[in-house]
C-alpha cells in the first residue's frame, strides 16, 4: 500500500539529524511524561521510534485518504453560506481522518493534549500532507498558531484555548487588510475596550484571511488610538463561540482551492488580549510569521517531490522515437535538477527547522527555570541561525517549487496543458507559495543584513570545514572555490556604499547564498547516505556553480548608473 | 447500554496486490512473497464496533484472531485504532483448521471470554473467501445471526437494528442480542491509526512473539497493557479433535490454475425460446440449477 512517507527514505534520513539528540532531550525534559501519559516515550531511542510511527501513520493517510481526495478538492472547492464558509466535501473527510489520527495540535505539550512533537517532526507531517493535497496542508499546518498562543498567552488562556486545538479546532491569523499586506504597520482593524463588557470589542475588514472562518483566530488589530505605526498594534484571540464575525467572501483562486480565503468583517467581535499591548506587531506576529515561513518551507517540499514524482512516472512510461523519453538528455536534465532542488529544499528545511527547535526549546525551559550561562550562549546562537536560515529556506523551497511545477508540466509535454492531469494543478497551487507569508523578494530583504554582516560566510566557512567523504571530496573542492567568488562578490556590493544598489543586487546574492548552503548540506548529507543523495549532491554542486559565475559576473559588470536603465520613470 | 463486542479478525496474505511470484509451484499461495494484512472485511467490521462504542459509552471492543504468533500484530492493528484489548487463539493444535474448526476455535473463545454481546466480522476474508466462518460461529454459539451488514444503526433495549445489502437494494433488520454479524466490505471504511494509541501500544506483544533477549523486557513488568492474551486449546477449553487439521473434515484433491477468458460469444433475442434454451444450456452445464 501507498504510503508518502515509506516510499520516501530521503525524509527518514533527516531524523539522523546532527541536533536531534539535544532537540529530544531538551523537548521532553528528561522524559518526565513518560510516567504520566503511556504515549510518551521513555528514552531516546524510544522518541526517535514514535516520530517513526506517527509519520507512518501520516504517510499512510495523506497517501491513501487525502490524496484521492484532491482532485474533487479543487474542483469543488469552499463556499459561503449565510456569512459561513463551508469547506469542500473531502476536506471535511481529510480533517476527520487527521483529527481521528490525533493529528491536531501536534505541537502542544502533553499537558494541553499535544503530542510535544518539534518542529522537524510537525514539517516533514506538514510536507506529507502538502504532498497529497497543498490547499488542506494550509488548513492543517495553521495549528502552528497555538505555538504563538502557548508562547504569548496566559497560564488561563492556554487551558481555555489549547485543549480546544489539539481536539481539532482550527485555527487562523488574521493579519492582512485591503491597505496592509505586506506593510502589515498599516493594519487599522480597531480593538476598543468596554469597562461596559469588560473585554476588548474588534471592529474592521480583514482580508485574505486563509481558513477564515476558523474556530480560534488570532488577530492583529490598533489598540493605541491615534497611531499609524506598527507599536500601537496589539494581537487578540478571538473566539468564534463568541460571535462577532462574518465572512463577507470567498476569494476565487488560480490554486490551492480547497483553502478557503476569506473576507472578514468584524462587529463588536469580543476578543480577549494575547500578551501586551503594542507588541502585537513587533514581537508576536514576527514570531508567528517565522513559524508560517517554514510551514511554506514545508509545504513547497511536498509540493516539488509531488511534482518530482509525477514527472519521473510520466517520463518512465511515455515513449517517443522508440525509447521513454527519460532518456532524452533534455528530460533527464529537467529531471536531475528537479530532483536537486527537491533534496536542496528537504535539507535546508530541516536543517532550519532543527535550528529553531533548539532556541525554542530552551526559551521553552527559561519559562520554568533559569538557563545556564552554556545554555544562554546556545540559545542565542540558534536564535541567530534560525533567523539567518528562516528566510532563506522559505524563498528558496517556495522558488524552487515553482520551478518544480513548471519543469513538471513541461516533461509532460502537450498532455500537461490538459486539465486532466495533476501537473497543473501543482502548478496553480505552487503559484502562492513565493508569494504569501513574504514574498520572494522580502524574504530577500530579510536575508540581506546576514549576507553583509558575514553571517552566511561564516555558515558557509563552517560547513567547508566539516569532514566529508573521499566521494565527496571533489565536490567540496569545488564549491569552496565558489565561496570565494561569492566573499568577493558580497564586497563587490558593499564597495558600491549605495544602498539603492544594494538593495538592488541583492537577490543576486541571496541566491548565491541559497545555491552554496545547499550543495554543502547535500553534500554533507551524502557523505552519510551516497545512496539518498550522491546525485543530488552531484548536481547541485553544479548547479551552484552556474549560478554563482552568472551572478558574480552580473556583479562584476553592474554600475551604479545602470540603475537608470531599471528605474520606472519620474512622472 | 454498555456493549460488550467482539471483533472476529483474521490475519491474511495481501491477494489484492499479487505479483508474479503470489503462487507455489504445486498451486498454494506462497504465503511468504505476500505482505501480511488485516482482512479487508474485517476493518469494516471494526469500524462498526467502534462507532457503536462511542455511541455506548462504557462498551469494550476485543479483536479475535487466530493464527501463528505473528498475528499478533491483527491485534495491534485493532488496538491502534480503538480497541480495548485482544486475544490470540495459537497452538500446533489449531493449525491447519479449514472453516469448521476456525469457527468452533472462535466460539469457544468467544464461551470463555463471556458475556458477550455482539460478534462482529467481515462477510468474508480474502484468502478463502467462503464467508462461512461467520455464520457457523453463530450456529455453534446458538446466537442469531445477520449477514450481509451495511450499517449497525442502534442498539438499544436488547435489540439491534441493521441495514443489510440486498440484491437490488437494502433492508432494515431487527434482532436480538447477542448476535453474530457479519459486515460488508462496502461499509464504512475504518478510522486511521490514531497516532496516541500507536505509542501507547507499540511494544505490545503476545508471549510467543517475544525474542529471549527482549530489548522492551523491563517495560512489560511495569505495563500489564503490553501484554496480549494468547490461549491455546487446551485454555479455551477446546476439544482438540474439533481443532485445526484432526477438527477439518475439508481435504483439497486439486488446485487448477483457471484463467478466465471468453472463447465465444453468443447472442440471443429476448424471445421465451432463445431464454429458455439458455436456461436448459445452463443446467446441463451445472452452471445453475
Amino acid at each position: 500500500m501507498a504510503n508518502y512517507y515509506t516510499d520516501h527514505p530521503e525524509i527518514a534520513f533527516y531524523l539522523q539529524h546532527p541536533l536531534m539528540r539535544r532537540i529530544v532531550e531538551l523537548r521532553e525534559k528528561g522524559f518526565a511524561d513518560k510516567d504520566l501519559y503511556p504515549e510518551a516515550p521513555v528514552d531516546y531511542e524510544d522518541c526517535i521510534e514514535n516520530y517513526r510511527r506517527i509519520l507512518e501513520v501520516v504517510g499512510d493517510i495523506t497517501a491513501n485518504i487525502i490524496a484521492p481526495n484532491s482532485e474533487s478538492v479543487d474542483l469543488e472547492g469552499p463556499h459561503l453560506e449565510n456569512g459561513r464558509m463551508i469547506y469542500a466535501s473531502k476536506t471535511v473527510e481529510n480533517m476527520e481522518a487527521m483529527r481521528k489520527a490525533g493529528l491536531t495540535g501536534v505541537a502542544q505539550p502533553r499537558r494541553y493534549g499535544g503530542l510535544n512533537l518539534p518542529n522537524v517532526i510537525f514539517s516533514m507531517c506538514s510536507e506529507l500532507v502538502s504532498a497529497a493535497d497543498a490547499s488542506f496542508q494550509n488548513i492543517w499546518s495553521l495549528q502552528s498558531c497555538a505555538d504563538t498562543l502557548y508562547e504569548f498567552g496566559s497560564e488561563e488562556q492556554r487551558q481555555k484555548f489549547l485543549p480546544r486545538i489539539c481536539a481539532g479546532e482550527t485555527m487562523s491569523m488574521d493579519l492582512t487588510e485591503p491597505d496592509a499586506g505586506s506593510d502589515l504597520q498599516r493594519v487599522m482593524l480597531k480593538a476598543t475596550w468596554s469597562e461596559e463588557q469588560g473585554c476588548w470589542l474588534l471592529n474592521g475588514v480583514k482580508r485574505f484571511i486563509t481558513n477564515g472562518d476558523s474556530d480560534i483566530h488570532l488577530v492583529l488589530a490598533r489598540s493605541e488610538e491615534g497611531t499609524r505605526d506598527g507599536r500601537g498594534l496589539s494581537m487578540f484571540i478571538y473566539d468564534k463561540r463568541q460571535g462577532g464575525v462574518d465572512v463577507r467572501h470567498i476569494e476565487h483562486k488560480l490554486g490551492i482551492h480547497g483553502s478557503p480565503t476569506c473576507e472578514l468583517t468584524y462587529k463588536n467581535a469580543r476578543a480577549e488580549l494575547c500578551g501586551s499591548t503594542r507588541l502585537g506587531l513587533i514581537k508576536y506576529v514576527m514570531a508567528l510569521m517565522n513559524g508560517a515561513r517554514l510551514g511554506i518551507g514545508a509545504q513547497s517540499t511536498g509540493l516539488s517531490q509531488e511534482a518530482y514524482n509525477e514527472a519521473a512516472r510520466y517520463a518512465s512510461e511515455r515513449a517517443q522515437f522508440g525509447q521513454t523519453i527519460e532518456h532524452f538528455p533534455g528530460v533527464y536534465d529537467m529531471l536531475s535538477r528537479m530532483k536537486a532542488k527537491l533534496d536542496a529544499s528537504r535539507t535546508l528545511l530541516y536543517h532550519t527547522a532543527a535550528h529553531v527547535d533548539v532556541y525554542k526549546c530552551l526559551e521553552d525551559i527559561q519559562r520554568d527555570r533559569a538557563l545556564t550561562p552554556e545554555e544562554r550562549a546556545e540559545m542565542k546562537k540558534y536564535s541567530r541561525l534560525a533567523d539567518a536560515f528562516t528566510p532563506l529556506c522559505k524563498g528558496m523551497s517556495s522558488e524552487y517549487a515553482n520551478q518544480n511545477a513548471f519543469d513538471c508540466v513541461s516533461v509532460h509535454g502537450g498532455s500537461g496543458f490538459i486539465m486532466e492531469y495533476k501537473c497543473q494543478r501543482l502548478m496553480r497551487d505552487a503559484r502562492i507559495f513565493n508569494i504569501y507569508e513574504g514574498t520572494t523578494q522580502l524574504q530577500v530583504v530579510a536575508a540581506v543584513r546576514y549576507i553583509t554582516n558575514g553571517t552566511y560566510s561564516e555558515i558557509i566557512r563552517g560547513l567547508l570545514a566539516e569532514p566529508v567523504s573521499a566521494g565527496m571530496e571533489p565536490l567540496r573542492a569545488r564549491v569552496a572555490t565558489l565561496a570565494d567568488i561569492y566573499d568577493a562578490s558580497i564586497a563587490a556590493v558593499k564597495a558600491f556604499e549605495n544602498q539603492e544598489v544594494q538593495d538592488f543586487l541583492a537577490r543576486r546574492l541571496y541566491d548565491m547564498t541559497g545555491e552554496i548552503v545547499m550543495a554543502l548540506l547535500l553534500q554533507r548529507d551524502a557523505t552519510a547516505a551516497p545512496e539518498l543523495f550522491a546525485k543530488s549532491a552531484r548536481v547541485m554542486t553544479q548547479m551552484a556553480e552556474e549560478t554563482v559565475s552568472g551572478k558574480s559576473a552580473y556583479i562584476r559588470a553592474f554600475k551604479a548608473e545602470d540603475l537608470d536603465a531599471f528605474r520606472v520613470a519620474e512622472a | 447500554m454498555t456493549l460488550k463486542i467482539v471483533v472476529l479478525a483474521k490475519q491474511v496474505p495481501d491477494t489484492r496486490n499479487v505479483g508474479k511470484d503470489a503462487m507455489t509451484a504445486e498451486g498454494t499461495v506462497n504465503r511468504a512473497a505476500l505482505p501480511a494484512i488485516f482482512n479487508p472485511d474485517d476493518l469494516n467490521a471494526l469500524e462498526q464496533a467502534l462507532r457503536l462504542k462511542e455511541k455506548n459509552p462504557g462498551s469494550t471492543v476485543a479483536i479475535l484472531t487466530m493464527g501463528p504468533p505473528r498475528a499478533g500484530e491483527i491485534i495491534r492493528q485493532g488496538l491502534y485504532r480503538g480497541a480495548d484489548t485482544g486475544y490470540l487463539l495459537t497452538d500446533r493444535l489449531f493449525a491447519g483448521a479449514d472453516t469448521l474448526a476456525t469457527s468452533y476455535a472462535l466460539a469457544t473463545a468467544i464461551r470463555k471470554i463471556g458475556g458477550v454481546d455482539l460478534v462482529l466480522g467481515g462477510r468474508q476474508a480474502i484468502d478463502g473467501d467462503t464467508a462461512q466462518v461467520g455464520p457457523q460461529v453463530a450456529e455453534k454459539l446458538g446466537m442469531t445471526q445477520v449477514t450481509y451488514a451495511q450499517e449497525i444503526l442502534d442498539v438499544k433495549d436488547g435489540k439491534a437494528t441493521i441495514l443489510r445489502s440486498i440484491d437490488g437494494g437494502v433492508e432494515t433488520v431487527e434482532a436480538p442480542l447477542p448476535l453474530v454479524v457479519t459486515v460488508n466490505g462496502t461499509a464504512a471504511p475504518c478510522r486511521p491509526q490514531n497516532v496516541r494509541l500507536v505509542m501507547k501500544y507499540k511494544w505490545a506483544t503476545c508471549p510467543s512473539e517475544r525474542p529471549a533477549d527482549d530489548p522492551h523486557a523491563a517495560l512489560y513488568a511495569e505495563r500489564p497493557y503490553l501484554t496480549l492474551t494468547q490461549w491455546t486449546v487446551a485454555d479455551v477449553d477446546g476439544d482438540p479433535s474439533q481443532c485445526g487439521f484432526a477438527g477439518s473434515p475439508t481435504r483439497v484433491k486439486s488446485v487448477q490454475n483457471i484463467v478466465f477468458q471468453a472463447k465465444e460469444s453468443k447472442t440471443l433475442t429476448a424471445s421465451d425460446a432463445d431464454v429458455e434454451g439458455l436456461v436448459q444450456e445452463l443446467i446441463s452445464e451445472k452452471i445453475i440449477g
